[in-house]
């Protein structure tokens, strides 16, 4: 999902820059634990945050275990289950690296895991793109709140919260500023 | 945004928009499953009252990568033909549930005349000698894929501008992203009033394609069309070609980054010759593969944000 656009300095601080990049680390081993090693993974992140935080993950795999892990970007606007009741939200690029996705691997990467909506548009848009071998869900902060049977593999932070909480991921490359992941509340109700 | 009639109705902040998601729509067209499902379960009816080969395919394309349901309607296919008022027909289609009108028709102004009787999302495709927005928009795609942003760049519209509603579209299109545009055009085909025209909307009114050529960053030729003309606007089509034509001889004095757009179709060796047409650094192919992006933008834009379900 797309998190609440942080504002700095509001709400408790959850996770700091360094407690982000500890995080993905442990994620970048555990996928390599899981997959028995780099071999067929394809890296794609859920824009806007996802895409960064996928990028990052790449460059650990590679820090790792020296190989290049394929990274892509995956919009799942065009399918989402809420277009008629949300505002018309920007598109951002596909791009699917050139191995392609058909008999790989694919870790979807998001920052916030919350009703699961966003994964099943997610897990349709490749679908349509190829036939992966499996697909895992790694996720910054997963907040709880599941409407579908959808779980992470690798997860960063589970962070309880309340529907009326916002959880604000800021990151360097999407927001500027002091990284770092906030919650606060209550808020207005917004897409999840 | 319920409607595409003209693109004064647009912010150069939602032109932007519309290109920016153009950008990912173009994507879906390299898939081997090209297809989204956005806007299933809309119902999309293309009704064009003139002839036209691209705007209607390539609406027709968009609307089905994007799982809406599209059905094509003609004037000579509907009781139009039998005698039933254009506000008969399009309150008997709006009765049946249809979710946008694409339409394309000879009257200036009648999309926005349906959209006054109807309340379905009405697209502009072509009225008259008014305005063709989409055709625009995706002119636009294409410069800026081929140019980056098109602030500051010159783009001269050569031509046919009388009859051209491209013309209308483009100039406003253009200027709201920033670009300079200089028109030209024999004095027969220069619309009338064209002084008080640039004045207001900041372009340039030239007479001399060959002055002109030498500053563009892109030039776009307009279509001579002749089944509007009633009379004679040029002696010869080979003066016309010799004065305002593309000629190979002014495509090598382009500029080497300059690059050559035409909305279509080609009047090939009277405004454009064939040498400029195939060029390397011709759009016009890829104006066409833009023109599904683009509409699919329109579409997405138009039928699936909140408020414009039905």
């Amino acid at each position: 999902m797309s998190a609440a656009h942080p504002q700095p300095g509001t709400g408790r601080e959850v996770l700091t820059g360094d407690d982000i990049s500890r995080a993905l680390r442990r994620i970048a081993h555990e996928i390599l634990e899981g997959n028995k090693g780099p071999d067929g993974l394809v890296l794609l992140g859920i824009p806007t945050r996802g895409a960064p935080l996928a990028r990052r993950l790449a460059r650990t795999l590679h820090e790792v275990e020296g190989v290049d892990v394929p990274v892509g970007s995956l919009d799942v606007t065009m399918y989402r289950d809420d277009l008629r009741t949300q505002p018309t939200r920007a598109v951002e690029p596909t791009l699917i690296p050139a191995p392609g996705i058909d008999d790989r691997v694919v870790v979807l990467v998001d920052d916030v895991l919350y009703s699961g909506r966003t994964v099943r548009s997610a897990l349709d848009a490749l679908a349509d793109l190829g036939r992966p071998r499996a697909v895992r869900l790694a996720v910054l902060v997963d907040r709880g709140h599941r409407e579908l049977p959808i779980r992470a593999d690798y997860v960063g932070k589970n962070l309880p919260t309340s529907h009326s909480e916002r959880v604000m991921v800021q990151l360097g490359e999407s927001d500027g500023g002091a990284e770092g992941v906030r919650i606060a509340g209550p808020a207005p109700e917004e897409g999840r | 945004m319920k409607h595409l009639l003209s693109i004064a109705d647009l912010s150069a902040q939602e032109i932007t928009s519309i290109l920016d998601t153009a950008v990912s729509m173009h994507e879906v067209q390299d898939r081997d499953v090209k297809k989204l499902p956005t806007l299933r379960g809309r119902t999309i009816i293309n009704f064009f009252f003139e002839d036209s080969t691209r705007t209607r395919s390539s609406f027709e394309i968009a609307g089905k990568w994007m799982s809406a349901d599209t059905i094509n309607l003609t004037g000579k296919g509907t009781s139009v033909s039998k005698g039933e008022s254009l506000r008969d027909t399009v309150l008997t289609i709006a009765a049946m549930g249809v979710d946008m009108m694409i339409v394309r028709h000879p009257a200036s102004g009648a999309p926005q005349q349906i959209a006054q009787w109807v309340d379905c999302s009405i697209v502009n495709a072509g009225d008259g000698t008014h305005e063709h927005p989409s055709q625009a928009l995706l002119d636009a795609y294409s410069l800026r894929r081929a140019l980056g942003e098109l602030t500051d760049r010159h783009v001269a519209i050569v031509g046919d501008l009388t009859h051209s509603r491209v013309l209308r579209s483009n100039l406003l299109c253009l200027r709201k992203l920033g670009a300079a545009v200089t028109v030209v055009a024999p004095p027969t085909l220069m619309p009338s009033g064209i002084a008080s025209w640039a004045a207001a909307d900041g372009f340039a009114v030239s007479y001399d394609l060959d002055a002109v050529l030498p500053t563009v960053d892109a030039v776009m030729m307009l279509r001579v069309q002749r089944e509007r003309m009633s009379g004679g606007y040029f002696p010869t089509a080979k003066e016309y070609a010799v004065t305002y034509g593309l000629t190979s001889g002014r495509l090598a004095r382009l500029p080497a980054h300059a690059v050559i757009a035409h909305p279509g179709p080609m009047n090939r060796g009277l405004e454009i010759s064939a040498d400029a047409a195939d060029a390397a650094r011709s759009l016009v192919l890829d104006q066409v593969s833009a023109g599904v992006a683009v509409r699919m933008s329109i579409l997405y834009h138009l039928l699936a944000g909140e408020g414009n379900a039905q």
